[in-house]
């Protein structure tokens, strides 16, 4: 199957409709800032030399403002200040539609949208502030990839990416039962509401109870709601702007009803960037709530004494920064202050913190079926930093990281596995019955 | 009119208004367009990320040792002629002089023999430039014609200033004409490509970094 080949949600429009329909949407959103970050990059092919997926295939293509290069040739010939002169002259051709689908490889399959590109531009130029933007035009295009784009519709439309055998509102108190832990849920009023990644829920139920179980601990007013319960949003993933809008408002509602003052962000990168910096703008004014991910919180809480751990004993450890929350969200310091609280021997990666490289899975990319052999290409370098640390645990505060690591463990037979640290502060309470 | 005339007359002054008219409509042209305001509270306080938008443009001019090994070599030659090609400008003493004509006011230069070894050096990292931009896989794809034409009429004026000065191929009048008409195309030219990096470059590190900084992100 080649590039472009699979477009479900464009199969009935024509080539002509989806240039016109991605590159009005570009333009839609092309304003003053993003127009400068184009109108700045001097072709220097730096950000090369960020991106993960070019560092493991020195193909030139994966160079990061080349994934936006049809929308910097549109942006120069429809709306640059000389754009009649670049028509008049041939200077920009116009893009066609396909050009935009072998666009889709670049801008879905071979970028996680982890910001690194974004540190190195000498320029200082925001490329995955553009790659982000657009993806928005391609999804307008109808050339989101399937995968990204079912999901999306199907969580716009029922707050679930996927259809599953009992609703995640049952499945959550199921958990509950099982870990032997109370599921706030529905509560009419809580200081904090909660959701949850439904990776989580479908993969690693341990989590949702080392939730449950913290919050309990210290006490929080909190409560999941049914009707808000999902954290991940395919609408940021594949683009579509509206339907992240939707997603995101889902939460937004819940939240209100139930007067909370915290929307606690789960383990889940993304998430956190949709919601804490995301959110706002598409809702279309300020959140009348604080949206904390749950490191930041439980940070919070251990600073102003609530929060007491005791050590966790598990010897050199490493931890995977996602990259939305820590790189691109500033969540940094809070879980090193939660490690450091446990006594953890923490072993750094090579490049880690705001330097991390992604996990590979970001993105949407670990959805994206056709994205896995190159996927698995990038991550060598990844699970190399991860082994070079000499350390025998691994942590980590995203749940796609810990599934892209789950499935790296699969495919290469890779003797780590990845862990929640959000379940290692539930194993560590201080004042807790340690669990068996 | 003889040649030399023409370049520093008329011509210059058609080029100088060009370019003013030129560079300002292009910041114009996006400045006008509209601007976003960010709804989600920032992490940092304002004094906090406009200090980061402001450490920016110190620290995207030196490469993070996390990419060091990777873009060290090309960076160096890349921060080396611009620097070449400032001093040659703003030291260089016929060049205060004409520059002082515009503003009003001079200020001490380089000897020229120092200028001149600068230059040969200026050039021949702008050479290497060109040999890494079609050499390397990178730049030869993302280049286009604004890539080689800046590049080309630069090494012009360069070139013609390096023979004016060693008075090479010619009358000093006449390769003193041609000096001033390649920058008088150099100016014509700035406005329409990548030569604006010069007024965008600070503003550009200044912005993105501050937005980076409101939320509290690596830049």
């Amino acid at each position: 199957m080649g590039v472009g080949a699979n477009l479900a949600p464009a199969e009935k429009r024509s080539h002509e409709a989806q240039v016109a329909g991605a590159m009005s949407g570009f333009a839609r959103e092309t304003g003053a800032l993003s127009a400068f970050r184009l109108e700045s990059c001097i072709h220097c092919g730096i950000c090369a030399d960020a991106c993960h997926f070019y560092i493991a295939t020195e193909d030139p293509q994966y160079t990061p403002i080349w994934k936006v290069e049809p929308f910097k040739q549109a942006y120069k010939r429809e709306a640059s200040a000389f754009a009649p002169l670049f028509r008049l002259l041939g200077l920009k051709r116009e893009v066609t539609a396909d050009q935009l689908a072998q666009w889709q490889h670049l801008l879905f399959d071979s970028c996680n949208m982890c910001g690194r590109c974004s540190l190195i531009c000498p320029m200082g130029i925001d490329v995955a502030a553009l790659i982000e933007q657009a993806r928005h035009a391609m999804f307008e295009a109808g050339l989101a990839p399937a995968e990204l784009y079912q999901k999306a519709a199907h969580q716009q439309l029922t707050g679930q990416p996927e259809s599953s055998a009992e609703p995640y509102r049952d499945k959550l108190l199921a958990i509950g039962q099982q870990f032997g832990v109370e599921i706030p849920l529905d509560k009419p009023q809580a200081e904090v509401m909660l959701c949850v990644p439904r990776t989580d829920i479908e993969h690693y139920p341990a989590s949702v109870a080392a939730l449950a179980r913290v919050m309990q601990h210290l006490q929080v007013s909190c409560t999941f709601r049914s009707d808000g319960l999902v954290a991940e949003n395919y609408g940021y993933y594949a683009g579509g702007m509206a339907w992240q809008r939707d997603i995101s408002r889902r939460l937004i509602d819940q939240a209100i009803a139930c007067h909370a003052s915290i929307l606690l962000v789960p383990e889940c990168g993304h998430a956190y960037a949709a919601l804490r910096w995301e959110a706002a703008d598409l809702y279309g004014k300020p959140l009348p709530f604080r949206v904390l991910q749950v490191s930041e919180f439980l940070a919070e809480q251990l600073a102003s004494g609530r929060l007491k751990l005791r050590p966790s004993g598990t010897g050199a450890t490493t931890f995977q920064d996602p990259c939305e929350s820590a790189r691109k969200g500033g969540v940094n310091h809070a879980p090193r202050a939660l490690m450091k609280a446990m006594g953890i021997e923490l072993h750094e990666q090579k490049n880690h913190g705001g330097f991390s490289f992604c996990c590979g899975g970001g993105g949407g990319v670990l959805d994206i079926e056709r994205a896995a052999p190159l996927r698995y290409r990038t991550m060598e370098n990844k699970l190399r930093e991860i082994d070079d640390t000499g350390a025998s645990t691994f942590l980590t505060s995203c749940s796609d990281c810990r599934r892209t690591f789950d499935d790296a463990k699969t495919h290469f037979d890779w003797q780590k596995t990845p862990q929640s640290l959000l379940e290692l502060i539930a194993d560590n309470l201080m004042g807790a019955a340690p669990r068996t | 009119m003889d040649l030399l005339s023409f370049a520093r007359g008329p011509a210059l002054k058609v080029a100088l208004t060009i370019f003013c008219l030129g560079v300002v409509w292009r910041i114009v042209g996006f400045a006008l367009l509209r601007i976003r305001l960010d709804r989600s509270p920032a992490r940092a306080s304002v004094p906090k990320f406009l200090a980061g938008g402001l450490l920016t443009i110190g620290t995207r001019s030196w490469p993070h040792p996390e990419f060091i090994a990777r873009t060290g070599a090309g960076e160096a030659i890349g921060y080396s002629y611009h620097m070449g090609l400032f001093v040659i400008v703003l030291l260089f003493g016929p060049h205060i002089a004409f520059l002082g004509s515009l503003f009003g006011f001079t200020w001490p230069g380089l000897p020229s023999s120092l200028i001149t070894v600068i230059s040969v050096l200026t050039v021949t990292l702008f050479l290497a430039v060109l040999f890494r931009r079609v050499t390397n896989p990178v730049i030869r794809m993302l280049s286009n014609f604004d890539d080689y034409f800046s590049w080309f009429i630069t090494m012009a004026v360069m070139a013609t200033g390096i023979a004016a000065t060693a008075h090479l191929g010619g009358p000093y009048q006449t390769l003193l004409a041609h000096h001033i008409l390649s920058v008088d195309v150099l100016l014509v030219w700035f406005p329409f490509g990548k030569l604006m990096h010069a007024f965008y470059i600070f503003p550009s590190r200044a912005i993105n970094g501050a937005i980076l900084a409101r939320k509290g992100a690596t830049s």
